[in-house]
């Protein structure tokens, strides 16, 4: 089977993530219980005509997406394949809201049409005019890996060369206010610093749009090599230990094989067990790092974690800011990515550079 | 009549968030389809809904909003002849 | 990738019958399945037709053996009866035995009970229940959760009316290139307010039966439905010496990228993704039998549908039909619920009316199947398209290829 490369990545974030130059050189701390992008100008990006209907999770991956193509130095791809826990949300609650509001009358269609999970891998293929394979998968915490396993599974059996990959979900408040009534989102505000030491209920609701080229064919723009990718829509604390080693054994690695572990602790008290468990046992001579504090939680946060991990690898260097222990990688060559939400819809994700 | 396409102008622009168009941009005759205003045929849709819920004027095909919204001049003539309120 | 994907369970309820056999009896009896809608309070109930299932959440309920008051959406509901259908047929009794997955495709998800209590949500918290179900994801999971399947590959796609064809695709794929043992793969959506007032105001809902393929054709009828089909390796089948009911041979994916919701006029998008599903299954056009189309009675699908056809099968295109008629458009299972009545074709070497039809187009001499004809299947083609330029198209085959 073929290898699986990462060519290129673009963010759009609660960091100043936008520009591929950087890496985190600034850190934008937050004091909330939601936190939205840092908008980059989108009109360096899309034209007034084509932007004037676009929902802002279309207006972020437009950006990301063009981003992650101009690395990669191509202006087409073989197929599209998104992630969104929630699509273009925003439309869809005004819609409803419309419906009740107006008792059916009057509703025009640009919100409906917004509304349609895989709106966003469609206007990008409109955009570029790609024909490929389209796919949009809706599955909570794990829409983006779900996408990177079919972008896998294309490239190794040669249904395509090159597939753009992203992650995307918008913040929106009517789902803020209802998310919050039922505790998954925190009452309270927390710094970003002191994110894991909230011990409070729920999480810090965040945004962020992720694309990526990922190919069989190495280019120079190359980050990474993807390895292997695994979902779980239940496991047991004590089972997650036992899947990482299991996926590692596939991989004829060990846990000394990997350099660097990337943790989806979000402050919830009831759920970051997962990771402390890990952290404490399996993973205590491993390097470890988390980002939910820098991106807040939303379904696709695992783009942001890719975006990282793909980062580190490019740049051989663990910001500060991320590191959630002490212990020292000798090397950064391979990264482990596990992340849940609420004790669901478990993911493995490892990289190697290349 | 000409305050109606004053109206008509000042409408689009917001219903159809053409933020960098202004009302002296748009002639009375501009296509607003196509290579005028550049409108398409969501746009269309929009501007049933308009006629509806502002003139009270129902379309039941959209097929026959082509002619009306051919530009400014008819669809104010439209407008004119057929509103409601 | 040379393993085949058999077929070995299938589940299905829909505006025409509350299983697999009632769906075939009305198929092939002309039992349409279009009424006034009775379930859905909206405005519009005079103006639409739609094709309503008849059972009511509390009797989905009654049957699934779940109590009244638990915050299940109509759209989980709708799943769970034809999972388990599903599941029966192919002898399942652990679900977990081997490597299992679940894809399944929906359009709005829990939406029939967000839109009830968006508001009320604000007001009280009887209903807080149901804010978890407007992720499209919830019903999957509490299908998961229902089937008693963990620690699997469980996902939801989300491509507007080619949902559950995708789910078949890469169902089928992932058998194919050895990720799954077996896949359950299909489709739900229920009817809403969300879907009816949004396909209102694109102006191609039909006030009356909907005419697939007819020159006076007004629009689509919306239908709401769930299917399932068991996809296994031959492995498996071997392991468990299953009986098969078919085969997926042949799939395609591909997009129109044209216009946000409408086809290409010539159909590019359908054209391709034919193609590919030809490519993968190694056959010929001339190798397909039956068509199932997609056949929605829009004005703009019909004919972008027509001229792909005539464009792949040149003047040799096969009989073909659309189900809608029966169903209504019952959007993400649109390709699920064809699935199924293309395994059944096979099966029973049949091909079903394209009820309704009087006129044909104008725009070109194409003449659906209009009555039930008896005729020997070996390969069946079903295609799907959805808003943003989505096209797919399943093959179905009596054997392996």
């Amino acid at each position: 089977m073929k290898p699986v490369y990462i060519n290129s990545i673009g963010s759009v974030s609660a960091q100043k993530t936008f520009d591929n130059k950087e890496f985190l050189n600034e850190i934008r701390d937050y004091n909330d219980t939601v936190i939205h992008v840092i908008d980059p100008n989108y009109k360096e990006y899309i034209p007034p005509a084509a932007a004037r209907r676009m929902a802002r999770g279309i207006k972020m991956s437009t950006v990301s997406s063009k981003n992650a193509l101009t690395e990669a130095g191509i202006e087409n791809v073989d197929a599209i394949i998104v992630g969104t826990g929630l699509g273009c949300i925003g439309d869809s609650e005004r819609f409803v809201s419309d419906i009740i509001k107006n008792d059916e009358q009057f509703l025009t269609p640009t919100r409906f049409i917004q509304s349609s999970h895989n709106t966003v891998a469609g206007q990008i293929a409109l955009g570029l005019g790609c024909k490929g394979h389209n796919f949009t998968f809706v599955h909570s915490a794990v829409s983006f890996e779900s996408s990177l396993i079919d972008a896998k599974m294309m490239l190794q059996n040669n249904e395509a060369d090159t597939v753009l990959v992203g992650g995307v979900d918008e913040l929106v408040e009517h789902h803020v206010t209802t998310h919050r009534l039922i505790g998954h989102i925190k009452k309270e505000p927390v710094t970003s610093k002191d994110l894991l030491q909230s011990k409070t209920e729920g999480m810090v609701m965040g945004e962020g749009s992720h694309f990526f080229v990922l190919s069989n064919k190495k280019s120079n723009s190359c980050y990474a090599q993807l390895l292997a990718v695994k979902t779980f829509n239940t496991l047991a604390k004590d089972q997650v230990q036992q899947k990482i080693i299991a996926l590692l054994e596939k991989q004829e690695m060990t846990i000394k094989d990997i350099d660097l572990v990337i943790l989806g602790n979000n402050g919830d008290v009831n759920y970051d067990d997962y990771y402390e468990q890990l952290s404490a046992s399996l993973l205590k001579n491993t390097s470890q790092a988390y980002y939910k504090h820098l991106s807040g939680e939303y379904d696709t946060a695992t783009g942001f974690a890719f975006w990282l991990a793909n980062k580190i690898l490019k740049t051989q260097n663990i910001p500060e800011s991320v590191q959630l222990n002490t212990v020292e990688p000798s090397k950064l060559q391979t990264i482990l990515v596990y992340n849940q939400y609420r004790g669901e819809n478990h993911s493995l994700t490892l990289i190697q550079k290349c | 009549m000409s305050e109606l396409k004053q109206e008509l102008k000042e409408k689009i622009i917001e219903q159809l968030n053409l933020e960098d168009v202004s009302v002296d941009e748009i002639a009375n005759d501009d296509p607003l389809f196509g290579e005028g205003l550049g409108l398409d045929s969501i746009d269309a849709l929009e501007l049933i809904v308009m006629l509806d819920k502002d003139y009270g004027i129902r379309l039941a095909d959209p097929k026959e909003g082509r002619k009306i919204f051919e530009s400014i001049d008819t669809m104010a003539a439209y407008i004119a002849a057929n509103r409601t309120n | 990738m040379c393993k085949g994907v058999a077929i070995t369970g299938m589940g299905a309820i829909s505006a025409i019958g509350n299983n697999v056999q009632e769906n075939y009896d009305a198929l092939v009896s002309g039992k349409i399945g279009i009424s006034r809608i009775s379930k859905v309070d909206t405005v519009h109930k005079n103006d639409i037709m739609v094709g309503e299932i008849e059972m009511t959440n509390d009797q989905l309920k009654q049957e699934l053996g779940i109590a009244k008051e638990t915050a299940v959406s109509r759209t989980a509901l709708l799943a769970m009866l034809a999972a388990d259908e599903a599941l029966k047929q192919a002898g399942i009794n652990d679900i977990n035995d081997c490597e299992t997955g679940l894809i399944s495709g929906t359009t709005v998800g829990g939406m029939d009970q967000s839109e009830k209590y968006y508001f009320e949500y604000l007001e009280s918290d009887e209903h807080w229940g149901h804010i978890n179900g407007l992720h499209a994801g919830d019903s999957t999971q509490k299908l998961a959760d229902h089937l008693g399947l963990t620690e699997s590959f469980v996902s939801t796609i989300s491509t507007a009316c080619s949902s559950a064809a995708n789910a078949i695709m890469l169902g089928a794929r992932m058998i194919k290139s050895g990720q799954l043992d077996r896949v359950v793969v299909g489709g739900t959506d229920s009817l809403c307010k969300f879907t009816i007032n949004g396909f209102k105001t694109l102006m191609i809902l039909s006030d009356t039966y909907n005419t697939p393929f007819d020159d006076e054709r007004k629009g689509l009828n919306l239908g709401e439905a769930a299917a399932y089909l068991v996809l296994e390796s031959d492995e498996i089948v071997k392991r468990d010496n299953k009986k098969v009911l078919g085969y997926v041979t042949g799939y395609g994916n591909a997009n129109d990228a044209f216009h946000q919701t409408a086809s290409s006029e010539n159909g590019d998008g359908a054209v391709l993704a034919m193609e590919k599903a030809l490519k993968v299954s190694g056959l010929n056009p001339s190798d397909i039998d039956y068509v199932n189309a997609h056949g929605t009675a829009t004005p703009n699908n019909d004919l972008s549908e027509g001229r792909a056809l005539l464009r792949m099968f040149g003047d040799q295109v096969p009989e073909f039909s659309s189900t809608k008629a029966f169903t209504g458009h019952t959007l993400a299972v649109a390709g699920g619920i064809e699935a199924v009545y293309s395994v059944l074709a096979l099966q029973n070497n049949v091909i079903y009316p394209n009820l309704n039809f009087k006129t044909p187009m104008k725009e070109f001499n194409l003449l659906p199947q209009t009555t039930v004809k008896q005729k020997e299947l070996r390969h069946v083609l079903s295609n799907s398209f959805g808003f943003g330029g989505n096209c797919s198209t399943l093959i179905f085959s009596k054997e392996a290829q």
